[in-house]
């Protein structure tokens, strides 16, 4: 029996972690005590993709958008919306003046997305398979199984051009092709969920939102390929996806999705997840691989290619979880379809995760070839606290920065590569005008060291002194040699590395040395810092004429540096300050200043 | 298909085998790409990214050491961008790597150094990030080698080959990144974890990280000059690089050369780290004479003319067969063949023998009897190419580890498939298919009843056994009753097992039965050979590459000992003695009349020796008074003998029974050859100067020949070489020109005969060239255990030391790695007599008694107890029984009854 309303609350891990499990229950309990469960069902889904908002509660059929949800405003959504019909307003997205009573559509953040891989996120219960399946779900494996050879699959799948949205874009088809051509009674299919890149969490979401997608997905794989084995490789720090995937695949065990005899088909497959233990370079397909076998987590020369010689050294069709998400859409919609979608490059849609200085941070889905002032400005709302845009890093901290003359640069795998960046997994770092671009350079870099494997000798030498010299410029101490060295290093390690971990690290500084030369310039000849942020380059004064003496300053300096009687001009001790910048927070009378 | 690949490379053309590399291709038309984590025994690494290379029509540049060779492919090895490249690479490796080639060890053989001299790299290019000097690591207590992170470059090769080609995966990286590091799980102590001292990981590092802790500051890599030879420690032979000093003179450390046959660069803790004793203190310097039981010094002339005087007394008063002499499975085939022509013409009897008697034996008489020829059928590089090994009554990784490391990595990769039979569960069983724990003595039993499953079955080779074999109805008959269950009772395996091991041997297109002492050293050490002998003929297993039935022989040239007549029976070759035309050819060549009958064997000599019937006795690089069974016997006949002379390195427990003793030069010291267990002639090279007046085994042989009346005179071993090819048809066609760089396998009956891989192609070496079926019935051991002795006793060896210890002992490493022997007990066992860890035991055989520490574990089976005979100060031989084969005079020491107590409840 269809309910009078539904209530969905955010269950993803960014709205849970803002205790959207209580919103849940106790939106459940004032169900209970006013006795309204037989007309409203409260339901968990997974991420709405607006998190800047979250927790997020949208309640059907009127697509009423609550934000910014507390457990405490739940009592108050049963009663007044639910029992009494008065929507709450004050909970309801505030749409700047357009529109009032925001509805789904009428939201900016949603009118340029278009959802194929978060289809069901926000949507179904991603515990209940019931509500997969009516959304379609697995009637793609079912048309695979009963309507279409292996050869249609991947004829489908070459049709829709779809690429690998791990971020390298490989043609999937092809890929698939070169698993299913080899002969080989054993084969495997392999999910990457090892979402590792600093901001993104687009798969993770998937996961949460839609695990039986990704079931579904490698279930075709499986068939089309001949491989009767699956492994879900995914980091033990996304313990909510592990938990949903679980219940997702115990579920599709019970229905026959999953098992021997999948549909009363002749065709068996089952799946088994596999932890990883937090490496980023496990991300690296050939790493990946290594670590399912319980070996060290590093990368192996490529050929041969893992569609050749994967897991226990058999062909293995392996996919990150957006690629996958896209599968059980393109056979049933079809590989047209989906190739009307995009830009000539790249078809369909990515998932991106927008973070850092923008308004509306959360995971978006666009299609191929949207701009990037369209992301960042239509979607994301632009940048936060009306600072001034600088540029924006994309692909993670293995990409490159985008400056503002590219903001209307249609993006796609090609354009972003011409670009100096990449398309990655789908990060996208927006940094604004406080940002020191060296100090932010120095920070993705530092985290491409600390994550590679140490295999390879441009990787692990070359990394680190790439970091070691930034750290000198932020420090300083740079020398103008140090420019040709960073790019010599730069090249070699783009050139030289084993994998796409230390091929990819020096992008942030060649990116960034063609876009903001000046600005290391400013560091190692001016010793200065344009942007004020790194420590060792400024210096924090009060100004006689503006400081009234309130001691506020000095009673927050942890250092005690700041001295001055009351009522009168106050001093720091450069060498007693740490920089801490608490003194120029508290200054009432734009006294402090930073040179 | 076709099998070779074209390619260009730097506007060169070359072809290669299909599966071979880039890099391999480039090194075969002499382009010299650099690389430094490749080692050609491993998969390919990717680590060092030196041998990148610009292939056209692929965007990304390619590491050459991975990348397969495909037919048209346009290679570029050193484009101005690669140069560039490399040199990067390499400073910054550099700016890792401590710069210390002023004070390393390994300046002059670090492939780091030379690529940087070649990319004109500036040393401070970078700043450097040089790894803190630490002895504190994972090797602090080591004594073999030391780990310095400062010089890794964290290639992973010794990683690699610890997984890759021992299959020990002792040590592993730690931490990532810059911080990345070799060390073993959980950063324990070397000597914790399962590390078995091979030192291959120091033999591949490319700098100098991982270095042989006794050679630090003895000379540097530039220094040292590598004489090639053979190991001489087990049958595998192994070629070593002696590492010698210019300046001094001295053996610094041994390295090894991959590609080199048979070890391919490998070889194991003794091979490596084994060579304390060349230079030990205690070797014998001068010939020592004893009078009123002291030893004296004395001068060569003195001492080789009282042995000449006193041997001719003895063969005037009591005629020529009061005398005997053992040659040595230690010598060389020259120094051996010399020592039995002496024994036959100088002294005039065949009593000659030698420790072979002890161990493969049975070997030569049953495989003698079954193919025609008592060796190992197939070549060592075979073993991993069948489908399926059979190890049986062989702990290979211990005793022949080389062998040992090549049968692990047929069962790791999945190549091939192994069953072990074993009373022990020695470390190849955690590799098995399927391990059959049987009692020890019970090999026929078991092997008899795998031939009835097949039997039964139908899984015979039909047109092998007609073609190929005669006597397959007798053998066949006496099996009905030898089923798998009666199997089970008498060998306590499960009769399933046995079925499933006869499925899965009858099963493969190619079975190696690969066996040792288990097999042979039994009173039915004969039948247990004729048994496998069985086994193979009946699926068609021999004959054939990669199939065959292959004892493993102990000595570094037991074999060799025995292809040079060190056997009462035969001549060199295996030519009778008993054959009237063969001792026709024998006397004419060596111009004297040779004795007609057969002489005796080690231990009937021994026995006539304690008798009173031997009066005179010529030990060479023996050491009975531990190695032989039951040794207060083996004592008693040495002592009641009137005159004994021991030829030897140091002053063993036999030299110390001695009238007179004479130094002799070890193997580092002499020109020769070895024959190793696939029967491949390989050169022995001098590289250091025998100690103090120490003198070659022939040429003190000569010098007691000449004193006694018969002439010997050569003026080296090539010469004595040129003699054996001439008088030996399988040996026709070696000479020493042909063994520079590869040794070849008997039978070679000419100069231009390449060697034989594999025996039995065509046709038996048996006269009618059928090899033949015998049958075999089950008889126990000699001595059962009963109430008084309730344990078995089986004996055996261990990967650190070697027989009577006489070399390993003084070995600091081997020594440290393994200090004592020790008896294992079943836990069950050591429970019901009340004996806990730690304890010392004592053992006692109806022979005699020895104190040993215990190790109590599940290794051995219940009832079942072992020991390592190394030791002197326990020696288990002192409780073996001397009960012999009666075709093949082999004593039973792998059976015999003891009882254990505690030490203290004993007191």
């Amino acid at each position: 029996m269809p309910k009078r309303n539904y209530v969905l609350v955010c269950g993803g891990t960014g709205c849970e972690s803002s205790k959207a499990d209580q919103i849940f229950r106790n939106l459940k309990i004032a169900c209970t005590e006013q006795g309204i469960t037989d007309e409203v069902q409260v339901v968990k889904t997974g991420c709405f993709g607006f998190c800047e908002q979250g927790p997020i509660v949208k309640v059907l059929p009127d697509e009423t958008f609550y934000v910014k949800v507390t457990p405490e405003d739940a009592e108050e959504i049963i009663t007044e919306h639910l029992v009494k019909g008065r929507k709450v307003s004050r909970l309801e997205y505030d749409t700047k003046g357009s529109t009032k009573n925001a509805k789904v559509d009428d939201i900016q953040f949603y009118q340029k997305q278009f959802r194929i891989v978060l289809r069901n996120c926000g949507v179904i219960d991603p515990e209940n398979i019931d509500e997969y399946i009516a959304r379609d779900g697995y009637a793609a494996v079912e048309k695979v199984l009963f309507e279409m050879s292996p050869d249609d699959v991947i004829q489908e799948l070459k049709k829709a051009q779809l690429r690998g949205r791990g971020g390298a874009g490989f043609p999937t088809w092809l890929k698939w092709s070169f698993t299913k051509d080899v002969e080989e009674s054993e084969k495997y299919v392999v999910c990457n969920a090892d979402e590792g890149d600093p901001g993104a969490y687009m798969d993770r979401s998937t996961l949460e939102g839609d695990p039986h997608s990704i079931l579904e997905a490698m279930t075709i794989a499986g068939r089309t390929c001949g491989a009767s084995r699956g492994y879900i490789y995914i980091r033990a720090e996304y313990p909510l996806a592990i938990k949903r995937l679980k219940i997702a695949m115990q579920q599709a065990r019970e229905y026959g999705l999953l098992g021997d005899n999948i549909l009363g088909s002749d065709f068996s497959f089952d799946i088994e997840i596999r932890l990883g233990a937090g490496a980023f370079v496990c991300g690296e397909e050939t790493a990946l691989l290594a670590s399912i076998e319980g070996e060290r987590g590093m990368p192996r020369p490529r050929p041969p290619f893992p569609a050749v010689k994967g897991v226990w050294n058999k062909p293995t069709v392996i996919n990150n979880v957006e690629t996958w998400a896209n599968i059980p859409v393109i056979i049933l919609k079809g590989g047209d379809w989906f190739s009307k979608i995009g830009t000539e490059d790249s078809k369909g849609t990515k998932v991106f995760a927008l973070t850092g200085k923008i308004s509306n941070s959360g995971l978006v889905e666009v299609p191929m070839g949207t701009t990037l002032r369209e992301i960042i400005y239509d979607i994301g709302g632009g940048i936060a606290n009306g600072k001034k845009f600088k540029a924006v890093q994309t692909g993670g901290p293995s990409g490159g920065v985008i400056t503002a003359d590219y903001l209307d640069t249609p993006i796609d795998y090609g354009t972003l590569t011409s670009l100096g960046s990449m398309m990655g997994s789908g990060g996208m770092i927006i940094m604004d005008e406080d940002d020191c671009i060296v100090d932010v350079t120095k920070f993705y870099l530092g985290f491409s060291v600390e994550e590679s494997c140490g295999k390879c000798s441009p990787c692990r030498i070359g990394g680190r002194s790439l970091y070691n010299i930034l750290d000198r410029i932020t420090k300083g101490e740079g020398e103008m040699a140090d420019i040709g060295k960073m790019k010599d290093i730069g090249l070699a390690m783009k050139k030289a590395s084993l994998c796409g971990l230390g091929q990819t690290a020096p992008n942030p500084i060649l990116s960034t040395l063609n876009y903001f030369e000046d600005e290391y310039l400013a560091h190692i000849k001016d010793k200065r810092c344009p942007a004020g942020t790194c420590k060792e380059l400024i210096s924090f004064h009060i100004l006689a004429d503006k400081c009234i003496g309130c001691t506020a300053c000095a009673r927050k300096c942890p250092t005690g540096a700041i001295t001055g009687e009351r009522r009168q001009v106050h001093r720091i001790d450069p060498d007693l300050c740490i920089k801490c910048g608490v003194c120029l927070e508290t200054c009432k009378f734009d006294a402090v200043f930073v040179r | 298909m076709n099998s070779t690949v074209t390619l260009t490379i730097d506007n060169q053309t070359v072809t290669v085998e299909k599966g071979k590399t880039i890099l391999d291709a480039a090194m075969q038309i002499g382009i010299d790409i650099p690389h430094l984590c490749k080692d050609d025994r491993l998969t390919p690494t990717g680590a060092c990214r030196l041998c990148l290379v610009e292939v056209e029509g692929r965007p990304k540049l390619q590491t050459s050491c991975s990348t397969p060779a495909e037919p048209g492919m346009v290679v570029h090895s050193e484009t101005p961008e690669i140069r560039k490249l490399r040199k990067t690479v390499l400073e910054l490796t550099i700016a890792e790597h401590r710069l210390s080639c002023t004070t390393c060890d390994k300046d002059g053989d670090c492939l780091l150094q030379d690529y940087a001299y070649r990319y004109h790299i500036n040393e401070h290019k970078y700043p450097s990030l040089e790894h803190k000097v630490t002895t504190m690591n994972y090797t602090a207590r080591e004594k073999a080698f030391v780990y310095d992170p400062s010089k890794c470059i964290r290639c992973g090769r010794c990683v690699k080959i610890c997984a890759e080609v021992q299959g020990i995966h002792a040590i592993t990286f730690m931490k990532r990144s810059y911080e990345v590091m070799v060390t073993t799980g959980f950063n324990e102590p070397l000597k914790t974890t399962v590390c078995e001292t091979c030192g291959q990981c120091v033999g591949t590092c490319p700098t100098g990280a991982l270095y042989p802790k006794a050679a630090k500051q003895k000379g540097r890599a530039k220094d040292l000059e590598k004489i090639r030879t053979t190991c001489v420690y087990c049958g595998v032979g192994c070629q070593l690089d002696l590492n010698i000093s210019r300046k001094t003179g001295e053996l610094v450390m041994v390295s090894t050369e991959p590609g080199s046959i048979p070890n391919d660069g490998n070889t194991c803790v003794k091979g490596r780290f084994g060579y304390d004793f060349v230079h030990s203190p205690k070797r014998l310097t001068k010939p020592l004479i004893k009078e009123q039981g002291k030893f004296r010094e004395a001068e060569w002339d003195e001492a080789l003319d009282l042995v000449a005087r006193r041997f001719t007394e003895l063969r005037s008063e009591f005629g020529p067969h009061a005398l005997a002499g053992f040659t040595s499975a230690r010598a060389t085939n020259e120094e051996n063949y010399v020592i039995q022509k002496f024994v036959r013409s100088a002294m005039g009897t065949n009593n000659i023998d030698h420790c072979a008697r002890l161990c493969h034996a049975s070997t030569v008489t049953g495989l003698a009897r079954a193919f025609g020829s008592g060796a190992m059928t197939n070549s060592i590089k075979e073993i991993k190419q069948a489908e399926v090994i059979f190890v049986i009554g062989s702990n290979t990784t211990e005793n022949h580890p080389v062998i040992g490391i090549t049968i692990r990595q047929a069962a790791d990769s999945g190549s091939s498939t192994v069953i072990v039979a074993d009373p022990r569960k020695i470390s190849l069983t955690s590799n098995a298919a399927i391990h059959l724990q049987h009692r020890p003595g019970t090999d026929t039993a078991l092997i008899n009843a795998m031939i009835h499953v097949i039997l039964e079955e139908g899984l015979e080779d039909r047109g092998f056994i007609e073609e190929r074999t005669e006597g397959f109805d007798e053998m066949a008959e006496t099996l009905a009753s030898h089923t798998p269950e009666f199997a089970e009772k008498i060998c306590g395996v499960p009769a399933e097992d046995i079925r499933r091991a006869a499925r899965i041997f009858a099963g493969a297109e190619t079975a190696s039965i690969i066996y040792s002492m288990g097999i042979t050293q039994h009173t039915t050490g004969t039948d247990n050979v004729l048994a496998l002998a069985n086994l193979a003929l009946l699926t068609g297993n021999v004959g054939k590459m990669n199939a065959g039935v292959n004892p493993l022989r102990g000595q570094n040239n037991v074999q060799g000992a025995c292809d040079m007549g060190g056997l009462p029976d035969v001549y060199s070759g295996y030519q009778k003695v008993a054959d009237p035309s063969a001792r026709e050819k024998f006397s004419r060549a060596w111009g004297v009349e040779l004795p007609e009958e057969p002489g005796l064997t080690v231990v009937e000599i021994m026995n006539q020796a304690s008798e009173g019937t031997m009066k005179g006795l010529l030990i060479v690089g023996e050491n009975p008074m531990l190695s032989d069974p039951d040794i207060t016997h083996v004592e008693q006949g040495l002592r009641n003998l009137d005159f004994l002379v021991v030829q030897d390195l140091f002053l063993t427990e036999t030299a110390e029974l001695a009238d007179v003793v004479l130094p002799a030069a070890s193997f580092a010291e002499k020109e020769g050859t070895f024959t190793n267990t696939e029967r491949r002639v390989q050169r022995v090279r001098k590289a250091v100067t025998a100690p103090g007046e120490a003198r070659l085994d022939w040429e003190i042989i000569c010098d007691l020949s000449r004193r006694m009346g018969y002439d010997m005179h050569y003026a080296s071993a090539e010469e004595i070489m040129e003699e054996i090819a001439f008088l030996t048809p399988i040996y026709g066609g070696i000479f020493y020109d042909r063994l520079e760089k590869v040794g070849l396998q008997w039978p070679c009956r000419d100069r231009n005969h390449p060697g034989t891989p594999y025996l039995h192609k065509d046709r038996f070496s048996r006269p009618n060239g059928k090899g033949k079926f015998h049958p075999v019935t089950y008889i126990q051991p000699r001595e059962m255990p009963d109430e008084e002795y309730p344990l078995i006793l089986t004996t055996g060896r261990m990967l650190q030391h070697w027989h009577t210890g006489t070399m390993t002992r003084k070995s600091i490493v081997l020594d440290d790695l393994v200090p004592h022997g020790a008896l294992e007990l079943h836990p069950e066992d050591a429970e019901a007599r009340g004996i806990v860890r730690g304890d010392t035991v004592a053992v006692s055989s109806r022979r005699g008694m020895i104190h040993v520490p215990v190790n109590i574990t599940e290794k051995v089976r219940k009832g079942t107890v072992f020991m390592a005979f190394h030791f002197h100060e326990h020696p288990a031989n002192a409780l073996t029984i001397a009960a012999l084969d009666p075709i093949a005079k082999i004593p039973e020491f792998k059976a015999c009854a003891v009882k254990v107590e505690s030490f203290a409840e004993k007191e």
